[in-house]
């Protein structure tokens, strides 16, 4: 069996044959999700509807009129999304016991093609954070900590020690998502991408995870960030299921303004043979202070390896890489100033009970239902805003990224392809090691790399490249033209086939799988 | 350069949220320091970018009709505080604390 392609090809085709159910798969999953619990990837499971819209799907496979290769599957959707009847929190206290009203665009959209909602994932306190730590409902644990390939590499201290203490982190924001995909307790999910917080869990979890372009896919319905930067993202076991999901997905929405109105056309991937014709550029910028020796010589090994398939690599220069980190920083903090603005206990969300005054309720309700890496960002947003400090720092950014975006226009112009770069400085950190440094500075280490593309509104996909000397796995990422998603995916897939990423060998899903959740096992790439 | 007092008070009466100790501050100052990196840029000539996809993408409006809604029921269900088809706020137009009868941190700055 091939290891791409797998929900078209594999998973579907066995629905569509009558050899698994929609209900059994649904049922699987659900068991899945149990006996992982201690991942915490989960916030909600919605396991009544997931089983009423499984038995919904069944009842048309058995007409033979199944809505499309989605109809049945299970997958799971960021807690930033919302999702009518279910609880969203953005894995925080201010809207804890919130039920949203309506469905975000994409995930109607899902529910359209006949998909199974299995539930809502775990993620940083609104999706500000790179390790999906800092939520109230706790830390996502990397279910590669559980793998026997990193039990094999970690030398236990002593004999008494715990894996407890050894468990590494997902990366984030969307590390629920990874880790629900990586776990197998469904099939594609949901994340959201604003500094690369669909593609850094994504690498950390050796799952596939797509960033589309900015304007591709609706924001609608996506708790916002930063309104500018914001896209949904797509994480998958392999590259063709990411185009699955894109077709289902992308396209103009009246609800969504900054959506373009151009018609998309879904798309199935080529199996693409000849790279002689392809030109792939590796800026030279992306060899980041605290990029780990194992990744510069993946890195390295992968323009090898299409150099060597007839593939022309070039080195190439975005001079102003090293300031997108601190232009988010500033574009990002003064936009969520803004979006936070919005909680104030009146209309939805927590509540404070102080009742003396409007302002004084706001101000309690925010004191009590932000955490302090919201508020210090809300903080330094309106910082940055205030008048005397507009032009030096907002609108200073707002040139700064256009230079950003301007880079990779040459570049393009230039006649490259596609990017190659690392996705992540290192594979993922213990996470007794991670929480020592504070989150402001993690995100600006770890965002390096991802952040970029965010900036300049492009798409980029992380895919699982091989596994490091501690047996956890790292991802190489490439970046595409605007809205050449298709190329982007296409250089992707081949890429995937080369490297042949080790499937994760899980206790749990051991016990559990039938053959359709895992792919054949193949040799690793490193 | 510090950030005065007068302005992080400033701050905590437009973001209606708190430092609540020297952590808070200090996260802001480096925040700040971290920010005027910026400066190092040659900017001059460079029109600030709002949107990626200026080129590609006018603002447009639509037709205005009625499309959807009548969800007030709906709408009303998340709100804690609610009478009739109104959300219920506490009394406006009366302003936060001044920093001197403040519990809050700022005043042992």
């Amino acid at each position: 069996a091939a290891l791409n392609d797998g929900l078209r090809s594999q998973v579907s085709a066995a629905l569509k044959e009558g050899r698994v159910t929609p209900t059994e798969l649904c049922q699987r999953c659900l068991a899945l999700i149990k006996s992982t619990k201690f991942l915490n990837a989960y916030i909600t499971v919605a396991e009544e509807t997931a089983l009423k819209q499984a038995e919904e799907s069944e009842k048309r496979y058995k007409r033979g009129q199944p809505l499309g290769i989605l109809d049945g599957i299970p997958i799971a959707v960021k807690d930033n999304f919302n999702t009518a009847g279910i609880e969203t929190t953005c894995a925080s206290n201010m809207l804890k016991g919130y039920i949203s009203p309506y469905n975000a665009t994409v995930v109607q959209k899902l529910l359209d093609h006949g998909a199974v909602l299995l539930g809502k994932t775990n993620l940083d306190e609104f999706a500000m954070g790179s390790g999906s730590t800092d939520g109230v409902f706790g830390p996502v644990r990397n279910p590669w900590s559980y793998s026997k390939q990193y039990k094999e590499k970690s030398v236990p201290r002593s004999h008494s020690e715990d894996e407890e203490s050894n468990w590494v982190i997902t990366g984030g924001s969307s590390g629920g998502s990874a880790a629900a995909v990586s776990s197998f307790t469904c099939f594609a999910a949901l994340g959201s991408d604003t500094g690369g917080s669909t593609r850094n869990p994504a690498a950390h979890c050796g799952v596939v995870g797509l960033k589309p372009t900015y304007g591709l896919i609706s924001r609608h319905g996506l708790i916002p960030l930063v309104n500018s930067m914001d896209v949904p993202g797509i994480l998958t076991r392999c590259v063709d299921d990411a185009a699955v999901l894109l077709g289902s997905l992308a396209g103009h929405d009246p609800k969504d303004s900054t959506t373009i109105q151009d018609e998309f056309k879904p798309f199935e991937l080529p199996n693409l043979t000849d790279v002689s014709k392809l030109s792939i550029g590796i800026p030279k910028e992306y060899h980041a202070p605290g990029l780990s020796s194992e990744i510069v010589a993946l890195w390295s090994k992968a323009a090898d390896l299409f150099k060597n398939a007839g593939a022309k690599v070039v080195e190439v220069s975005l001079p102003h890489t090293r300031y997108s980190i601190v232009c988010y920083h500033v574009l990002c903090t003064a936009e969520v100033a803004s979006n936070m603005a919005r909680f104030d206990g009146l209309e939805y969300g927590h509540r404070s009970d102080m009742k003396d005054s409007t302002e004084s309720m706001y101000a309690a309700t925010r004191r009590e239902g932000f955490n302090d890496v919201v508020r210090g960002r809300i903080l330094s947003g309106n910082y940055f805003l205030l008048k005397q400090n507009y032009e030096k720092y907002f609108v200073k950014a707002q040139k700064v990224r256009r230079l950003i975006a301007n880079d990779f226009v040459k570049v393009f112009r230039s006649g490259v392809d596609v990017l190659l770069t690392p996705t992540t400085l290192s594979d993922a950190a213990p996470y007794m090691e991670f929480i020592q440094e504070d989150n402001r500075t993690r995100s600006a280490q770890d965002d390096i790399l991802t952040q970029a593309a965010n900036m300049a509104g492009l798409p980029a996909i992380s895919v699982p490249t091989a596994l490091s000397e501690r047996g956890l796995p790292v991802g190489l990422q490439f970046i595409g033209r605007s809205f050449q998603e298709k190329q982007l995916l296409t250089v992707a897939k081949w890429f995937e086939k080369q490297v042949q990423f080790p499937v994760i060998q899980l206790e749990e899903v051991k016990r559990h799988d039938n053959g359709v959740f895992q792919h054949q096992k193949s040799a690793s790439f490193s | 350069q510090k950030v005065s007092v007068e302005v992080l008070d400033h701050l905590e009466h437009l973001a209606l949220v708190d430092f609540r100790d020297s952590e808070g501050v200090e996260r802001l100052q480096k925040a700040i320091q971290f920010a005027d990196q910026l400066h190092e840029v040659n900017t001059d000539g460079v029109e600030p970018m709002d949107s990626v996809l200026e080129d590609r993408w006018c603002l447009y409006l639509r037709e205005d009709d009625v499309t959807e809604g009548n969800c007030t029921k709906q709408l009303l269900e998340n709100a804690r505080e609610k009478v009739e088809e109104y959300f219920v706020a506490p009394p406006g137009n009366i302003p936060l604390p001044k920093l001197e009868e403040r519990e809050a941190f700022l005043q042992g700055s």
